[in-house]
């Protein structure tokens, strides 16, 4: 349906895009006591790191294979296998990946193996689980990123269940949730509650509500990740009831894991809106075989009431969103909901999503194509992470902030706009943005034959609020 | 890419003390266990405060991606900084060799779009690694579309931030200053009873714009700053600091090898100093006098130090009586040790312990003199040696990088932020009473008794 327009400019400007092994990065981390390990320079762990923790305000375990001069040239094999020992040596995780960055994939390194022979080499380390992802900056995004990372997880640690005796149904209240990157820590909670609601029990895979919350421990220092989805919890997949699947990146994941288990899959684009939440709550009725609980019912209608009092502002709104393809597909839905236009939607890189996506064109590429198209398109309202406030306000337009990073205001992290609630926060603070920020109002005229007293005729500026 | 023999040249820094321990330079970083930067970080933290360049972060999306938009260091105008350039290569690119090409299309996209007076080109470690010839990729662009462009060739492996800062220094000696000669004072600016003298600032990055603080007290003794390299400074400011009279080194050595190579090709003295404190700052006054060997300004510096010490004494003094016998654990990166101690120093705080990783043998002298012969001395920066010093010397806060910030904060200890990263600026005279503030903010705040306790429930049952 959308008419995908590539990258035609040779430099990137403000860019959108953050890098896979960010994205990887983020899906490791949803996992308790994990830590990855960026198969690179110094540097790329540096910046994934200080990214995080601008983000999240949090401590981020994150490690690096610091490859030099030497070992760039020369192969980094010994980098990869010392680094897995170290840290499998000083903190004991139950996860280590290895993620590779652009340099070590350049330069031809085979993550696979060096894990292999790390094994091999190591067999005292046998209860540590230690996984190889491919995620090259020079492709993809934090979204293609999270996505492999979270395929090979699934890949190595969830068994077969010819091999497990695993069979569909065998808990009979669980439901594996496959979540993508664009899930806060705050949305997981509340979805957590939703499948509560309805009887059932949720394992997030990842969960970063469980290890990136910002939650203050008794611990009071970890050099691993405190919470996330339980490493063990991984071989009981396979007994689920049903597998939900949040967001369309995620579809070679849920495959894989529908293919190893057999546990049956509903796949969801996202959580936006009112349509969205309508496919999750009869997917989960059908799932439980309960009706929707009655306290969802009533949130359902406050978001349909929210619906009829911020159509007014929203409607006919020329919006400009900068996201990754799942995040902007989501946002572009739930606007289009409210009878808003968009004008101008920028994405990081192609995926086989963005055809699907309601809108005429999308370009690929940085927060400048946004700015341009937006200011060719009279937009009125940005949608965009943190990089984009500059670009809203040279656009003068107010702009809601969304995906990563968000590093300039507090409790980014935990902003919750999925479920009808989450979906109802999302319209008043859009409405509100729209609201408060200047609007275009009728100049003040005043008649050559008015009768007003003269005092009032000064150059007093007509104001606006 | 570089050739080893480069490097060893460039971290073969005879200014540097560390130079002359058996060890030069850094320790290899071990795989699993290492934290830090890479150069193209350190290259990038130096030059990017210049504010009017076009910087271009040759390589995929990792590198600037992830960085751009440093919002630490402030600018009083141009802001070209603060626009994220980079050539975010492909796979095609990297496989076809269509790199060089690419780069060479952005400088002239960026110049098209943005007129800058200069365009930097920043290389990282794939471009490096696949033999992009960034020089000659540079000089071609100058050549065409006339305006300056300067390789900076810092791929991330070639080794730590440090080194970065000094290939930042080299690209900035060997490519940009002595191009142009300073600006003919104003008449409007010049006083018939003084003389007007030149100098630089190097390694001083206007962190939250902490450096006005200072810079107003440079207008008054007749000290024109041709340039900060390269906090809140101008490609063309740049440009002319070789016709300085005296350069200071601010506070870190990063930037050492700029000033060194200032004296052998020009001539220009330099000394090194810290606008962290009273007494540094003062001092540092003092050293430009001295340096100028200009009597009348030695006079001058010492009645504006007198006044000025005066009054800020007098305001800190209510601050004093609240900070005064707290307990510091100072673990520093960039700044150096013993300048930050003696600020704490002047406001009556104990320093228990005292980072000395980055420090030289210099240093460590110069924090022993301070701190007496048995003060701790810290090489292990991990989170859990730094929370096992706070809790066995008492310490009231811990004074560190941002990186540590989360460390102090989920063990529950008070924390002042003393990094790039800060919103707050600590300089000059003005700069003590938000440092005092500062520190007060977080000793005195109620949240730490509310953090601490447990939830009354788990100490009395019979609480509800």
């Amino acid at each position: 349906m959308a008419d995908i327009l590539k990258r035609n400019k040779a430099l990137s400007v403000n860019p959108l895009k953050a890098s896979q092994p960010i994205g990887g990065s983020l899906a490791t981390l949803g996992f308790n006591r994990a830590m990855p390990m960026l198969h690179g320079s110094q540097g790329c762990t540096a910046f994934a790191k200080v990214f995080f923790v601008r983000h999240f305000r949090e401590p981020i375990p994150l490690q690096s294979t610091a490859m030099d001069q030497g070992s760039s040239v020369m192969g980094a094999d010994e980098n990869v296998v010392e680094g897995i020992k170290t840290i499998a040596e000083k903190s004991r995780p139950a996860l280590i990946t290895i993620l590779t960055t652009g340099l070590a994939e350049t330069q031809g390194a085979d993550v696979h193996r060096n894990v292999r022979e790390f094994r091999e080499a190591n067999p005292e380390f046998a209860d540590v689980a230690v996984v190889a992802v491919n995620t090259p900056d020079f492709t993809g995004s934090v979204e293609t990123g999270f996505a492999a990372t979270l395929t090979e997880i699934i890949r190595a640690l969830v068994p077969d269940a010819k091999e497990a005796g695993t069979y569909p149904g065998k808990r009979k209240r669980q439901v594996n949730v496959l979540v993508n990157y664009m899930l806060t820590p705050g949305d997981l909670e509340a979805l957590r509650d939703i499948f509560e609601q309805f009887q059932l029990r949720p394992v997030f895979v990842p969960d970063i509500s469980d290890s990136l919350d910002g939650c203050l421990t008794d611990e009071d220092f970890s050099p691993v990740t405190i919470g996330g989805t339980l490493i063990s919890e991984m071989a009981t997949l396979g007994d689920a009831l049903a597998t939900v699947v949040i967001g369309p990146s995620l579809a070679k994941a849920a495959e894989l894991l529908e293919q190893k288990t057999g546990v049956p899959t509903y796949n969801l684009d996202h959580l936006y809106g009112l349509k969205a939440n309508d496919a999750l709550m009869f997917a989960l009725a059908e799932i439980s075989g309960n009706d929707v609980p009655e306290r969802i019912e009533r949130q359902r209608a406050q978001l349909q009431d929210a619906m009829l009092d911020t159509h007014f502002m929203l409607g006919q709104l020329r919006i400009a969103i900068a996201a990754d393809a799942d995040l902007l597909n989501a946002f572009v839905e739930q606007v289009q909901e409210m009878g808003a236009e968009v004008v101008a939607a920028v994405t990081s890189c192609n995926v086989p999503l963005l055809p699907r996506i309601p809108v005429a064109s999308i370009k690929i590429g940085d927060l400048e194509d946004m700015e341009l198209i937006g200011k060719a398109n009279k937009v009125q309202l940005v949608i965009g992470n943190s990089h984009a406030v500059d670009t809203a306000e040279r656009l003068g337009t107010p702009i809601l902030r969304a995906g990563f990073p968000l590093y300039d205001i507090i409790g980014g992290y935990q902003l919750t706009r999925i479920g009808y609630r989450g979906s109802r926060q999302t319209l008043f603070d859009l409405a509100n943005l729209v609201i408060n920020f200047s609007h275009e109002e009728i100049p003040v005229y005043r008649s050559i034959y008015g009768q007003k007293p003269a005092s009032e005729i000064s150059n007093y500026p007509p104001t606006c609020h | 890419m570089k050739s080893t023999k480069d490097i060893a040249a460039l971290l073969d820094e005879p200014a540097c003390e560390h130079n002359k321990k058996e060890k030069s330079g850094c320790a290899k970083p071990k795989p699993g266990a290492s934290a830090g930067g890479c150069a193209f970080d350190g290259a990038q933290i130096a030059l990017l405060p210049i504010a009017d360049v076009a910087h271009i972060v040759h390589g995929p999306i990792a590198c600037a991606g992830s960085s751009w938009d440093n919002r630490g260091t402030r600018s009083s105008g141009a802001d070209l900084y603060r626009i994220g350039m980079t050539t975010d290569l492909t796979e095609q690119d990297i496989i076809m060799g269509r790199a060089e090409k690419r780069l060479f299309h952005a400088i002239k996209q960026a110049i098209d779009t943005y007129s800058p007076p200069a365009v930097f080109v920043y290389n990282t470690c794939v471009p490096a690694l696949i033999g992009d010839d960034i020089n000659a990729v540079c000089k071609a662009a100058q050549e065409r579309w006339g305006v300056p462009v300067v390789p900076i060739d810092s791929a991330g492996f070639y080794g730590t931030k440090n080194l970065g800062n000094r290939i930042a220094g080299d690209a900035m000696v060997n490519h940009v200053i002595g191009t142009r000669d300073p600006d003919p004072l104003p008449l409007t600016v010049q006083r018939a009873e003084i003389i007007i003298h030149d100098v630089n600032l190097i390694g001083e990055y206007n962190i939250a714009g902490e450096f006005w603080h200072v810079l107003p007290l440079f207008d008054e003794l007749g000290l024109r700053i041709l340039c900060t390299l390269s906090g809140d400074a101008r490609f063309r400011e740049v440009q002319t600091m070789h016709k300085a009279e005296v350069n200071m080194m601010v506070c870190s050595k990063a930037m050492v090898n700029v000033a060194r190579k200032l004296q052998q090709k020009y001539g220009t003295p330099w000394f090194e100093g810290s606008y962290y404190g009273i007494t540094d700052t003062s001092q540092s006054l003092r050293d430009f006098a001295r340096a100028l060997n200009d009597p009348d300004l030695t006079e001058r510096t010492e009645a504006l130090i007198l006044r000025e010490e005066t009054r800020i004494k007098k305001e800190l003094e209510p601050w004093k009586a609240r900070l005064k016998g707290k307990r510091v654990l100072l673990f520093t990166g960039g700044v150096k040790s013993w300048s930050v101690i003696s600020a704490l120093q002047d406001l009556g705080m104990v320093v228990v312990a005292t980072g000395t990783k980055k420090s030289t043998e210099e240093d460590k002298a110069r924090i022993r003199e301070l701190m007496g012969e048995d003060t701790v001395m810290i090489d292990d920066g991990s989170p859990r040696a730094l929370l096992k010093i706070v809790h066995d010397y008492k310490a009231d806060i811990l004074i560190a990088g941002g990186r540590n910030m989360y460390t102090a904060l989920k063990a529950k200890v008070p924390f002042l932020d003393i990094n790039q990263e800060r919103e707050f600026g600590y300089e000059g005279y003005q700069g003590m009473l938000e440092l005092v503030r500062q520190l007060a903010l977080t000793i005195e705040s109620p949240v730490w008794e509310a953090v601490r306790a447990p939830a009354p429930w788990k100490v009395s049952p019979g609480f509800l």
